[in-house]
């Protein structure tokens, strides 16, 4: 991942694919590296790192399932 | 094939195959000075030949292959031969090369710096680089820059250059010592001619270069001048790029650390002197 | 001839030393014609070249390697498409190779994904592709007629978004071609990889080549299949291991084209052969590039082209299909 000013590219080494991604997909995929979770658990980690006011579930689940179709995560 | 000629432009070495005389004939007289391929061994092959045996000599029209084809392609009358030469291996280089980055764009270098020139066709990059060789720099290249992704340095890819309708008359009068090819008329794009790099270019072709300004130029507007953004410009150059994908990770590497490392700007230029006064004021700025 | 050059390269690498500028660039030149110039690569490896040469068959091989990381994306898309389906996905020829780890894959050319489904599962699978985001890639109405009345496959299929084609068959070879290969088998036999897709069993493997290469017919890339089955019948290296695999080509019907890409096997890339008159067509046909790697035999080319279509659909159809190709190409001709 590289950022480039406000958005982030990504390159997925799976598929040969480069992605531009913006906030907080950088995030996202930052705290689930090596360490896949559940949606609480994974919520929890970005709540703390990143110190979020009002942590919303739906929204996180809406962002992974988008991140599922592009490939770059996989619900196990 | 019974007519070869074998060259090399920059890194990169090319044998040249004609069923005709003619278009060998007029690549040779044009590449006379260039070096001979590495090892006597071309990167690429461009193949000029007939479709039927008769179409040899009936109606002669050149179908352009190679390593690497286009399916489909529609060939060009035999007049047009040096320009289908040029696209033979334009189109090798677009569809196999894999060792250095490629990238749509002119670049010219001054005292080991590069300026490249990207954007859509019709921008005008071959005709600013064309003047700009005339006003003393090198010109690395007019249709691909060579990146290393290596090292990141910006390697020439010094071939003709491909001069369309007006600008032929333009580039005509700023550089009257230049060599020009035959003209090419009523192609599919219009008139076209060649200019030959200039001596110390092709001297200079194997000797890289740092790029420190990446331009977006764009003629028929006022005069204006100003910064893109790396995502952006990241953005632009893949477009640009027709082996991007095929480097995969080293590729992705040599993309983003241009991108961060050399800043971009787009020129909206109404002709080709305002432009020029831009990028020499562009260039003593980032010294 | 560049394809007796490349011949010798594959079957014996250290031949290649004795090659000036001249014969490397012919060497190369065929080999990519041949789409086999990774394969090349790997063979030779290792062995000191010209520096040129060397650099070439570096980025050839860098190359085979993208392509292989994007077969195998492609076949799991794919999957995640299909194999909700309940249904068997067998990968086949290149992506297969690859996905299954074989030396068959190694330095390979990878085009379209191919894959094996029950014919009875074609309706859900167009269905499913289509939604995922695979689209038709449009010849014209009668193509697709033909696609679907007579040969094994769905018209060609292309992902929207990634631009990779994707080929589903219900069998290896036509139902109008000659030999019949039990599908049936085919599937039941085939073998599951850790994500759930699968590949044809060994034997079958043998056999889809085969049939890819004769009865399939145009032998264009020809080279390149009897290099897959070279390696393929590696594995195959007792006299038991390969009675069973003769025994598997009679039940697909494909026992004699077995025999002949055995002999042509052993002549090119093995310790020699004895060829009959036919066999010696084939070489030649297989053989025929010049230093730029073009076929040579244009006559054979022609004989070979048509024999193909008449292997996959009766004279008659033949004559018709025929006229309105060569129609439909007059209508566009420039």
């Amino acid at each position: 991942m590289v950022p480039l000013d406000e958005l982030t590219a990504v390159y997925h080494r799976t598929s040969g694919q480069t992605h531009l991604v913006a906030a907080p997909v950088p995030e996202i995929l930052a705290a689930l590296e090596g360490a896949p979770a559940t949606l609480d658990v994974l919520l929890a980690r970005l709540a703390e790192r990143y110190d979020l006011a009002d942590p919303d579930p739906e929204a996180l689940a809406a962002r992974l399932a988008e991140l599922e179709t592009l490939g770059l995560v996989q619900r196990r | 094939m019974k007519h070869i000629f074998q060259l090399r432009i920059g890194p990169v070495g090319f044998r040249v195959g004609s069923d005709w005389r003619g278009p060998v004939d007029a690549v040779a007289a044009l590449y006379d000075d260039y070096p001979k391929p590495f090892d006597g061994i071309p990167d690429f092959n461009v193949r000029l030949f007939a479709e039927r045996p008769w179409r040899r000599v009936l109606r002669p029209s050149v179908m352009i292959g190679g390593d690497y084809e286009l399916p489909d392609a529609a060939p060009l009358p035999l007049r047009l031969g040096l320009l289908a030469a040029e696209m033979g291996m334009n189109l090798q280089m677009a569809l196999g090369q894999r060792r250095y980055l490629l990238l749509h764009a002119a670049s010219v270098e001054r005292d080991g710096r590069a300026l490249l020139m990207t954007g859509v066709s019709g921008a005008g990059k071959s005709t600013l680089a064309a003047l700009l060789m005339a006003r003393g720099w090198r010109l690395m290249g007019d249709e691909f820059a060579l990146v290393d992704p290596e090292t990141g340095l910006v390697h020439g890819f010094p071939r003709l250059v491909s001069l369309k309708n007006q600008a032929i008359e333009v580039v005509e009068r700023a550089a009257p010592g230049a060599r020009f090819g035959p003209l090419q008329p009523d192609t599919p794009k219009g008139h076209i001619r060649h200019l030959k790099p200039d001596a110390a270019s092709i001297a200079a072709m194997d000797v890289p270069a740092r790029a420190v300004a990446i331009l977006f130029p764009s003629f028929g507007h006022a005069p204006d001048l100003r910064p893109v953004p790396p995502a952006e410009t990241f953005v632009r150059l893949t477009q640009a790029s027709t082996n991007y994908v095929a480097l995969r990770e080293r590729g992705f590497h040599a993309l983003t650390r241009l991108v961060t490392g050399v800043p971009a700007h787009a020129i909206d230029y109404p002709d080709t002197e305002a432009a020029i006064e831009m990028v020499e004021r562009l260039w003593e700025q980032s010294a | 001839m560049s394809g007796a050059l490349l011949v010798r390269a594959l079957r014996d690498p250290a031949s290649t030393a004795a090659l000036d500028a001249a014969g490397w660039t012919s060497l190369i030149a065929a080999a990519r014609a041949e789409q086999i110039v990774g394969t090349l690569a790997h063979r030779l490896h290792g062995l000191s070249k010209p520096a040129s040469a060397e650099r070439i068959l570096a980025d050839a091989r860098a190359s085979a390697e993208q392509g292989r990381t994007l077969a195998l994306w492609e076949a799991e898309m794919a999957g995640r498409a299909l194999l909700p389906l309940g249904i068997p996905v067998v990968l086949l020829k290149g992506t297969a190779y690859v996905a299954a780890g074989l030396a068959a894959g190694q330095g390979r050319n990878i085009g379209d994904l191919d894959i094996l489904v029950p014919r009875e599962a074609l309706p859900a699978v167009e269905a499913a592709l289509l939604e995922a985001g695979w689209e038709w890639v449009k010849a014209d109405a009668y193509d697709d007629a033909y696609y679907r009345q007579w040969m094994h496959e769905l018209p060609p299929l292309i992902h929207r978004e990634r631009d990779r084609m994707i080929d589903v068959h219900h069998t290896i070879l036509p139902p109008t071609a000659r030999p019949k290969p039990d599908a049936a088998a085919l599937l039941a036999d085939s073998v599951p990889l850790a994500n759930g897709l699968r590949v044809l069993s060994a034997e079958d493997m043998v056999c889809h080549a085969v049939a890819h290469l004769f009865a399939d017919g145009e032998l264009a890339g020809g080279l390149r299949n009897l290099w897959d089955i070279h390696c393929l019948l590696d594995a195959f290296d007792t006299p038991h291991a390969l009675a069973e695999l003769r025994k598997r080509s009679q039940r697909h019907q494909l026992g004699l084209h077995l025999e002949r890409a055995l002999r042509l096997r052993d002549h090119l890339y093995g310790n020699g052969a004895v060829l009959s008159l036919a066999d010696r067509f084939y070489v030649r046909r297989l053989l025929a590039r010049d230093g730029w790697g073009r076929s040579t035999r244009p006559v054979s080319q022609a004989a070979f082209y048509l024999r193909s279509h008449w292997l996959r659909m009766p004279p008659a159809m033949l004559a018709r299909h025929l006229w309105t190709k060569w129609r439909n190409g007059h209508r566009l001709s420039r």
